[in-house]
């Protein structure tokens, strides 16, 4: 309920169209009211003293009126409407708006579906009910008073009689909907746990059906989903219950005006007409009663609606720039971590402990480190996508919590380890940080990228549509897209989070031609397990539980012999016994063709 | 005409001015348009196969139905009488009988209205349970080429959103159709027999009002698709956003977003819903209009009947009332066409899914595979999915002794996992036959093959629940010391006791919570407790690190020994202990040996080992 009320600022631009909508309902109200009035007259005055002129009279004024309610009710509905449209228009704006500055931190922990369906389920909810459901609420008091009223000053004593049935009929609704409101709670739990079920089982298919598991996940989904069936039931029964009973208690309220309403008229203390009039107020508060089931369903959902919207809405962007934040000219690229240690929110652990690097301009820094070492938490911090837990992270001698965020990211190119592309054009694609991008430099992007080949290869072009709806890419395709994509932005300084375990290893090669382009003239950070990468590094940082266990040049770090040497030796005796192999089969080799040579020879060089 | 405008592709310039209408990209209004579905009685034929079970409660629902109409139909009846018979003749005695008749009507109405609300409503869950249950059964039995086509959203919009479509119908739009229905019929019934001259006075206007529906449900129905190509524009832009927000940060295009989402889709969705409303607005008092013509007429010339004494006043108050129920339901119907129309949508779009051929299913005279001694034998396989006649895999001859140790070489695409999935019969070759101890794979149920089986997938999959319970998916009947067993063996069991709560430690949605090395041992934990007679690793060491990876390597060679087992690794230095290597290329097998006698070949196995060790 509390939140129901939140929604208030977002009508609160839109007042004059609510008067209109509250002004329109009063004058309708009033004109509804007079209807039964008319026929009182055409019986009691028409019908019983014999006078013609009235019934035509009459005729004329009920049609009279019924055109000028439908006039009124046509600039109601169209303004409650129009309102509550602008209401969502206005609630899906400030949604998608929220959700795009929500820091990196709420996202790990959020589920992208939940995010979306509040987007468009929930504020429909409220969007409904801030439209036609608040007029209808609006209504059914305006119109209650407004019988209240007519009844009492017509016949007291019926009048009561009549609206006895009235009041259980009220606090009926009234305790339906709280009741009802639980209930839906359950279902939507309900229905959350086998959509759960259906996920998990679709996700995991395979392994489903590798460990011949099928029988047993229909009994699990057939739980789930008899729990969705029994709390639907318990709903329905509600249903079952409160719907015959309005209708009964509303002819109920006729039956009563009817008796008494008719010994009355035998008595002489009231006209036929009188009778019938009551029975249509009785008849037209009915309506407007009954319909109150289906308000207090749709306050429901809205209250459940905005209390998920506002969930939303009030998860705070914890990562902004502040309001005097430093907007960061041309960044020379130095980057330097003191004290650093970070504790996500729900873990036990720091991912970072006491990190101190001071990296220095056009550098090439490597990590490497077993996978949860923390590598991609430090280099996250730069662009800051998280806010460290204590000590502080420098981007050219700033405080990069002091800086204006976009003009830190603008000047930072990111290759992240799932090379994410969005179904738009591999053009769109590239240009996804620089809309304004020529396509001089897209081309010139996708070229150093090698990526320009294989997209020149398709009909489209640069036109070609990727993604669900479009062409399939490879792995090694869209990666070479997204090196482009970074590469557009002509950072200063270049992340490449390690990328290249799932892509097969000609592709991983030319990639790696593709890197070596990118990180040229740039602050690079590196995240690679693969020592060719890490040895040209002018800084290669060894990471372990969060910490830099070591740090060095290559040739430093063999010489100390720690973690290094015993990863660098891991790859190496591997590649002794390749070596050794090939040695093997050595007097056979010089059959083959030359350039193959010229490769291994390369090979044995360099290792 | 307003001018209209597509938004450009990439949105540099700025959101057209208010008085320029939106249209969405071609791709969402097209999918609207197909499903664009009026009444089809091919679905709704397919949707009553649901419905025959309950056929019994649901025609005694009906009955019910046709009671309860005919005493809320005769309530206007009731005040005819009471005023003509009992007020105007001025006798208390009628008077009173009438109205205790009315209230024992009324009671009788309550109580069989109360009885069938219940069923139908109760028979609509059961027939959702059905209809749920039904999809979920297909889904276990479906190939896995279906899960390549179809994303797990859309899997689950199918059984959650459009079986939800179905209930709204099922459990509102069925009974309202047939009471509105019974409600016309029994009301017209009422007025005929009352007066024919009045009634037909009344009739006069629902020409108009046939005329006004039609015309509003045609536009309704325009309109109808506009929303639903608005909602799923947002859809697709949200999802992705949403799903993309890191890169969208990571190049600062918030701003950018913004304004796309708001100047286009979003205002596209204002638009039609306005669109909406000014429909919805128009046709109610339209309808209220001929009411109170309706109305209006009755009463000048009923009143005149009246004084000319051919009627009573109770007949004119009868109909005035009934004049009310007369339009009520047509005006309800309308409103419930809606909701047959996204029926019928949904509807077919779960029949798409239920029909949808299972590709390989047991045989019909399948007997139960023996238990497995590990002889594998594939003879002349060649294979291509049903909706591709491209070969994938062309001329397979393999043989593979019990207890051996096979791995696949190939670059992506060559073939190596269809391989595998031939084994594990998720696919049935297109030619030729695999055997498993001289036994065609065909002859035997799925379940029996697949029991003997183990599978580890590069991605370790762990299910909602706790590190016991995704070990004990390996083998239901394991007890806790079977399961600690196996852990220990694959090197699980240290970490394991480490974590929070031990074994009873609950592994979030896709084990978020666990590194993958981690995952990826309960997983081998979890074939380990199966038992397989056959073992599968594809790529199964291919997402961690090299530290990581010599942890699982001795448990690896702990879990193969004295299986036989298929390995796929794209790092070669895993495999080059295999007895046998089989290096796929295009489909077909280009070599096979050890590793040491494929590199004396210096063939294309030679190739692949060499880039693997070039920097």
């Amino acid at each position: 309920m509390k939140n129901l009320f939140r929604i208030a600022p977002f009508l609160k631009p839109y007042t004059g169209q609510i008067a209109l909508t509250l002004l329109t309902l009063l004058t309708l109200t009033g004109l509804n009211l007079l209807v039964p009035r008319i026929i009182q007259n055409v019986i009691d005055d028409g019908l019983l003293r014999g006078d013609s002129t009235y019934l035509i009279r009459s005729a004329f004024l009920l049609l009279g009126l019924g055109l000028g309610s439908a006039l009124l009710s046509l600039v109601n509905r169209y303004s409650a409407e129009w309102v509550a449209a602008h209401v969502g228009f206005d609630l899906r704006n400030r949604m998608y708006d929220h959700i795009q500055y929500l820091p990196f931190e709420y996202h790990d922990h959020a589920q992208s579906g939940q995010l979306i369906s509040r987007c468009i389920e929930d504020v429909r909810a409220i969007e409904r009910f801030s439209g036609s459901s608040i007029a209808e609420l609006v209504r059914f008091v305006l119109l209650t008073v407004g019988i209240l009223f007519v009844m009492l000053s017509a016949n007291v004593t019926l009048a009561v009689i009549a609206l006895l049935p009235m009041i259980p009929l009220v606090l009926m609704t009234g305790s339906f909907g709280a009741r009802i409101g639980k209930l839906f709670f359950a279902v939507d739990a309900a229905v959350g746990e086998v959509s759960n079920r259906l996920q998990e089982n679709v996700t995991g298919v395979q392994v489903v059906r590798a460990f011949a598991r099928e029988n047993y996940e229909i009994k699990r989904f057939e739980a789930a989903n008899m729990d969705v069936f029994r709390k639907w039931v318990k709903v329905v029964d509600e249903w079952a219950k409160i719907m015959p009973t309005t209708n009964w208690l509303t002819t109920l309220g006729t039956i009563l005006i009817l008796f008494f309403g008719g010994q009355m008229v035998m008595e002489g203390t009231m006209t036929i007409g009188a009778v019938v009039a009551f029975n249509a107020y009785i008849l037209m508060m009915a309506e407007p009663a009954q319909a109150l089931t289906g308000l207090v369903n749709a306050g429901g959902e809205a209250a459940a609606g905005a209390q998920r919207v506002f969930e939303v809405l009030d998860a705070e962007p914890a990562i902004h720039s502040r309001k005097e934040a430093v907007i960061l000219s041309a960044l020379s690229g130095e980057v330097e971590f003191q004290n650093i240690s970070l504790k996500y929110q729900d873990e036990k652990t720091e991912s970072l402990s006491d990190v101190n690097v001071r990296v220095k301009r056009n550098q090439i820094v490597a990590l490497i480190g077993p996978t949860g070492s923390g590598k991609t938490s430090l280099v996250n911090l730069i662009p800051r996508f998280y806010d460290v837990t204590d000590g502080v992270a420098l981007v050219d001698g700033y405080d990069v919590r002091d800086v204006e965020l976009t003009s830190l990211r603008k000047q930072i190119g990111i290759v992240l380890q799932t090379s994410l592309l969005f179904s738009d054009t591999i053009r769109g694609n590239i240009a996804y940080g620089r809309p304004d991008a020529t396509e001089e430099e897209i081309i010139a992007a996708a070229k150093a990228a090698q990526a320009h080949e294989f997209i020149t290869g398709f009909t489209k072009g640069y036109d070609t549509i990727v993604g669900e709806r479009g062409v399939t890419l490879s792995g090694g395709q869209r990666q070479r897209v997204a090196i482009a994509r970074a590469l557009l932005m002509d950072p200063r300084i270049l992340i490449l989070d390690d990328s290249l375990s799932s892509v097969d290893t000609q592709t991983e090669k030319l990639i790696q031609a593709a890197l070596d382009t990118l990180m040229e003239g740039r602050t690079t950070f590196v995240i690679a397990h693969r020592l060719s990468t890490v040895r040209r590094a002018d800084l290669i940082l060894v990471m372990d539980k969060g910490r830099i266990v070591e740090r060095g040049t290559h040739a430093e770090l063999l010489a100390g012999g720690g973690l290094y040497k015993e990863i660098h030796d891991l790859q190496l005796m591997q590649r002794d016994s390749f070596a050794e192999e090939m040695s093997e089969i050595e007097p056979i080799f010089g059959e083959k063709p030359a350039h193959e040579n010229t490769i291994y020879s390369n090979r044995s060089n360099s290792g | 005409m307003l001018p209209t405008t597509q938004p450009p592709n990439h949105p540099t310039i700025k959101p057209p001015n208010y008085m320029t209408k939106i249209i969405p990209p071609a791709f969402i209004t097209q999918s609207e348009e197909q499903l664009d579905k009026g009444y089809d009685p091919n679905v709704a034929r397919g949707l009553l196969q649901f419905l025959k079970p309950y056929a019994g409660r649901m025609s005694f629902a009906l009955g019910l139905m046709v009671i309860v109409t005919a005493a809320a139909v005769s309530g206007p009846y009731f005040i005819k009488l009471a005023i003509d018979d009992g007020i105007n003749a001025k006798n208390p005695i009628a008077l009173r009988n009438i109205a205790l008749a009315y209230l024992v009507v009324s009671i009788l109405q309550l109580g069989l209205n109360y009885w069938r609300v219940r069923i139908m409503a109760r028979v609509g869950q059961h027939i959702l349970y059905d209809v749920r249950t039904t999809m979920f059964d297909h889904l276990q039995k479906l190939s896995l080429s279906f899960y390549n086509r179809y994303s797990v959203g859309r899997v689950i919009t199918r059984v959650i959103n459009d079986v939800g479509t179905l209930r709204e119908f099922i459990t509102w739009a069925v009974l309202a159709i047939v009471r509105n229905l019974l409600g016309i019929v029994g009301t017209l019934i009422a007025m005929l027999t009352l007066n024919l001259k009045l009634s037909l006075l009344t009739f006069a206007v629902l020409p108009f009002m046939v005329l006004a529906t039609v015309l509003f449900r045609k536009a309704a129905r325009k309109n109808y698709r506009k929303v639903r190509a608005a909602v799923s524009w947002t859809n697709s832009v949200l999802a992705e956003n949403v799903n993309g927000v890191r890169v969208v940060q990571a190049f600062s295009r918030q701003k950018h977003n913004s304004n796309y989402f708001g100047g286009f889709v979003n205002r596209y969705f204002l638009e039609t819903s306005m669109d909406a409303a000014r429909l919805a607005a128009l046709f109610t008092p339209v309808v209220d209009v001929l009411g109170a013509l309706a109305t209006a007429l009755i009463v000048y010339i009923g009143g005149t009947a009246v004084l000319g004494e051919s009627i009573t006043a109770g007949v004119l108050i009868a109909f005035v009332l009934y004049i009310d129920r007369f339009f009520e339901p047509i005006r309800d119907l309308s409103r419930r066409f809606d909701t047959l129309q996204s029926t019928m949508a949904g509807g077919e779009r779960i029949l798409e899914l239920l029909n949808t051929p299972v590709e390989v299913r047991d045989a019909e005279n399948a007997s139960e595979m023996k238990p497995i001694i590990g002889a594998v034998r594939f003879e002349n396989v060649s294979f291509h999915y049903s909706d591709d006649p491209t070969l994938v895999l062309d001329q397979i001859q393999l043989d593979v002794s019990s207890g051996k140790t096979v791995s696949f070489v190939g670059e992506t695409g060559a073939g190596k996992t269809t391989i595998v999935k031939l084994l594990t019969r998720f696919h049935d070759p297109t030619d030729g036959g695999v055997l498993v101890d001289g036994v065609d794979l065909r002859t035997v149920t799925q379940q029996s093959l697949r029991r003997q089986m183990g599978m580890v997938l590069q991605d370790p999959f762990l299910f909602n629940g706790t590190v016991r319970e995704n070990i004990l998916f390996g083998r239901l009947d394991a007890n806790d010391e079977d399961v600690i067993a196996a852990a220990k063996a694959v090197g699980a069991h240290d970490f394991i006791v480490n974590l929070k709560s031990g074994y009873e430690t609950s592994v979030e949605e896709g084990g978020a919570t666990l590194s993958v090395g981690q995952r990826q041992l309960i997983s081998f934990a979890r074939a380990l407790l199966a038992n397989p007679r056959i073992l599968i690793l594809d790529e199964a060491t291919s997402s961690v690190d090299m530290q990581t990876e010599q942890v699982i390597q001795t448990a690896l060679a702990r879990l193969l020994k004295g299986r036989t087992s298929f390995v796929i690794a794209h790092r070669l230095s895993t495999i080059t202990s295999a007895d046998k290597i089989v290096v796929i290329e295009g489909g077909r097998i280009a070599e096979q040996g050890t590793h040491a006698e494929l590199l004396a070949r210096q063939g294309k196995y030679f190739e692949l080992y060499k880039t693997g060790f070039q920097d």
